[in-house]
């Protein structure tokens, strides 16, 4: 039964699923919780403080939450759309367990302050190179099921997430090189500005693969099936997925803006974040566009809100983006709350939106049932989830385009018309905002485990036979 | 000068960038020549019910795409981007840096010369200097002396009477623009009993409770060990080395006894930064004025 190739491999898709659930309430709940030790910095008790939890925030949102929802939904749909169980044998496995001792260690080691001082690729070497072993392993499974697959053609979400799977293995192994020292202290194989570029070429990248190619291939697959209406234009897919890998690999300068990065490399990255925009957008329409005749769905069916809804954020963060890449518009956004509320437009409405749709359709598929335990529940978390973000993103762009213009005012005799600490105390009120936010995207959260939980008790947890691919009509 | 070590590099990055953009434009070309049949499939079905329309790319998207190759190109022809080519606009960031400087010093800089050709005392009676005074220190200053200019453990208090390097103008002055090294040494040599001894007669002189019996037995160690060396014989201090005035009751570091007994034990390192550089001598002369402006009235 489990080791037969007549079925699917769902069992890792259903330990993947349910760990997105628990690792999303874990991460979005440390975000919380740091949130409000901006607004009540009493909350900042011993080594428990922002700066330890911040990181364990961004991990524990993306690699543990995000990324547990990358390997279900790749899982499930490489072996769908490849018409064949995933290979790979003792491999699969090893990528659900290792993957859960990688989020375990983080959770351990970086509260005690082990860290690589690198944004989002904290963790220590020991831990990079458990990640490197679970990657190469996902890199065979995927790739060995597109191999024995008995359809002709890879279907477009495959593309998107081969490309995620492959630049992650290179962003990863490129910039966490590193001298071990000991056990848990190591120092970067780069130093000054090389290093600093080399550091938002990863970071970025992690934007452009991680959180974007993977969820497009995501959205490639739960939009076109939940909406039961084909992908509106195959040439869009072609053109904008071949432009994505060409340019993202390119846009890491725009965070070394004005800095010690040269003039030219600053330009170079400055272009491509603008080039972007079209080959981002074609994502958006290409998702939305399918709905063009069944526009009427939206209305009842929660998850296709979830997905349509995610890609709006999409578009509207990928506008941004470009934007803000500009230098002059740079000089005033850098560093200030703009960039939070940024980065959580794509993380909240677009990253954690698309992956609640997609798990909420896989959830009653993966424990026998029709549909989840309540429907009208999804729906509450829907609007729940939109609110919190919509505050939290306009609170972040209130706070910093007034930071950015507080910082840079001066009075008639060239002096700065604002010390710093007026700018803190002039944001405030935005950061109870956001807080409130994220507090009721934690609490729609919440609200997805219960449903969770109801529809998997009783449930059965069968394989579901490996489909006969439709004869070509070509 | 160039950011390549061989001219290979220049190249290579020229070829690159423009290959890349080159690319996007090509690829866009190409794939809108395709043969397109609106509302169709292109005939292949996966996992039962996904298929694809072979429509065409939205005409808009398309010239959205185009914009942004042009700008692109226009901007590499401009600004620097393509290697060690530096662009037709001979942009860099610190001549864009220099030149917004130069502009905005050029505005203020009669407001600071006015001030300039000023006695420090004269200038720190005039309202205008000092709130220009007031929005210096609170850019260079308060980050050590507090918003108020009360310090903080280890940052002297500017608004009251007491000065370590004294408070005439050139004083003042001088500690802003070459800065201050701040030494007392360590005396664990002494003993901890010793130092207990000390400690109490240090807490004698500003009239603060302590042993008396320690205390007539610290002030003979406040000779012999050397105390008397920078703090004097009255125990007033010395401006010229910077040693506290132990009389008084002013505390840099704290007045308990395990402060005390701590800074006795194993000294003190302290550094006030040279501004002369930075700020520029009329900044600098203005800053003086104001400080002493914050420590008028006080006793």
């Amino acid at each position: 039964m489990s080791g037969s190739q007549t079925t699917y491999n769902d069992k890792v898709v259903r330990q993947f699923a349910v760990m997105t659930v628990i690792w999303g309430i874990v991460g979005m709940l440390v975000g919380v919780i740091i949130a409000a030790q901006l607004v009540w910095p009493e909350l900042n008790m011993g080594f428990l403080h922002f700066g330890r939890l911040r990181p364990l925030h961004t991990n524990a949102v993306i690699f543990a939450f995000g990324g547990c929802a990358l390997f279900a939904t790749s899982y499930w749909c490489v072996q769908r759309t490849s018409h064949a169980r995933l290979w790979g044998g003792p491999l699969v496995p090893f990528t659900f367990w290792g993957w859960q001792i990688v989020i375990l260690l983080a959770a351990i080691t970086l509260p005690l302050g082990f860290t690589q001082g690198k944004e989002y690729a904290e963790l220590e070497w020991p831990i990079d190179i458990l990640i490197t072993l679970v990657w190469v392993s996902y890199a065979l499974v995927f790739f060995g099921t597109v191999a024995k697959r008995t359809v002709s053609h890879i279907y477009v979400a495959n593309w998107f997430f081969g490309a995620f799977i492959i630049a992650v293995a290179l962003l990863h192994l490129v910039n966490s090189a590193a001298v071990p020292v000991t056990l848990t202290k190591s120092y970067s194989a780069y130093s000054g500005v090389q290093d600093a570029m080399i550091q938002w070429w990863y970071g970025h990248n992690a934007v452009g693969f991680f959180l974007t190619a993977g969820f497009l291939g995501m959205m490639y697959y739960f939009v076109p099936k939940q909406a039961g209406r084909p992908v509106y234009s195959y040439r869009l897919s072609v053109v904008h997925f071949w432009a994505l890998i060409f340019t993202y690999m390119w846009a890491g300068p725009h965070h070394l803006h004005y800095t010690a990065l040269p003039d030219w490399t600053q330009s170079v990255g400055m272009i491509f974040s603008l080039i972007l925009l079209a080959p981002s957008w074609g994502g958006m329409i290409n998702g939305i566009m399918t709905l063009s005749g069944a526009w009427h769905k939206l209305r009842d069916d929660p998850i296709l809100k979830f997905l349509i809804t995610s890609l709006s954020f999409y578009g509207m963060s990928t506008f941004e983006g470009p934007m803000m890449a500009i230098k002059t518009v740079n000089a005033l956004s850098h560093y200030t709350d703009w960039t939070v509320g940024h980065v959580h437009s794509g993380a909240l409405g677009w990253v954690a939106m698309v992956s609640i749709g997609s798990i909420y359709y896989l959830l009653p598929k993966l424990f026998g049932k029709t549909e989840m335990y309540s429907t009208k529940l999804v729906t509450t978390h829907f609007w729940i989830a939109t609110i919190g973000t919509v505050l939290y993103i306009a609170s972040m762009w209130i706070a910093g385009v007034m930071q950015g213009l507080m910082w840079r005012a001066v009075n008639a005799d060239g002096t700065l018309a604002y010390s710093f600490v007026e700018s803190v105390k002039g944001s405030y009120p935005f950061w109870a905002i956001r807080w409130l936010g994220g507090v009721l995207f934690l609490s729609g959260m919440l609200i997805m485990a219960y449903n969770m939980f109801k529809t998997m008790a009783g449930g059965k947890t069968q394989d579901a036979p490996v489909v006969i691919p439709v004869a070509h009509h070509a | 000068m160039s950011d390549f070590v061989s001219g290979f590099w220049n190249m290579y990055v020229i070829v690159i960038v423009l290959g890349s953009i080159l690319a996007c434009a090509l690829l866009l070309y190409m794939q809108s020549k395709a043969t397109f049949t609106p509302g169709k499939t292109m005939g292949h079905v996966w996992d039962e019910t996904l298929e694809e329309y072979n429509n065409p790319m939205p005409k808009w998207w398309s010239w959205l795409f185009v914009l942004t190759v042009v700008f692109s190109l226009v901007y590499l022809v401009l600004y620097p981007g393509l290697g060690d080519f530096k662009g037709v606009l001979g942009w860099t960031q610190q001549g864009a840096h220099k030149t917004e400087v130069e502009k905005m010093d050029a505005v203020v800089k009669p407001m600071f010369d006015k001030y300039m050709a000023m006695d420090v005392k004269a200038v720190a009676g005039d309202k205008q200097a000092m709130e220009m005074g007031k929005r210096l220190y609170l850019t260079y200053c308060m980050q050590c002396h507090g918003a108020d200019a009360r310090g903080a453990k280890g940052f002297p208090n500017l608004t009251d009477s007491d000065w370590q390097y004294g408070g005439e103008p050139e004083q003042i002055k001088e500690t802003i623009a070459n800065g201050r090294m701040g030494v007392m040494p360590p005396h664990e040599q002494l003993g901890a009993d010793g130092i207990k001894d000390l400690a109490n007669f240090v807490r004698s002189l500003s009239g603060l409770p302590n042993d008396s019996v320690r205390a007539s037995k610290g002030k003979e160690a406040f000779t012999s060990a050397g105390c008397v060396g920078c703090h004097g014989m009255d125990a007033k201090g010395m401006a010229a080395v910077g040693a506290p005035n132990l009389t008084d009751k002013v505390w840099l570091y704290g007045s308990s006894e395990a402060t005390i007994t701590e800074t006795i034990t194993k000294g003190r390192q302290n550094q006030m930064p040279a501004w002369k550089d930075f700020l520029g001598d009329a900044k600098v002369h203005l800053l003086s004025a104001y400080v002493i402006s914050l420590s008028q009235g006080a006793k």
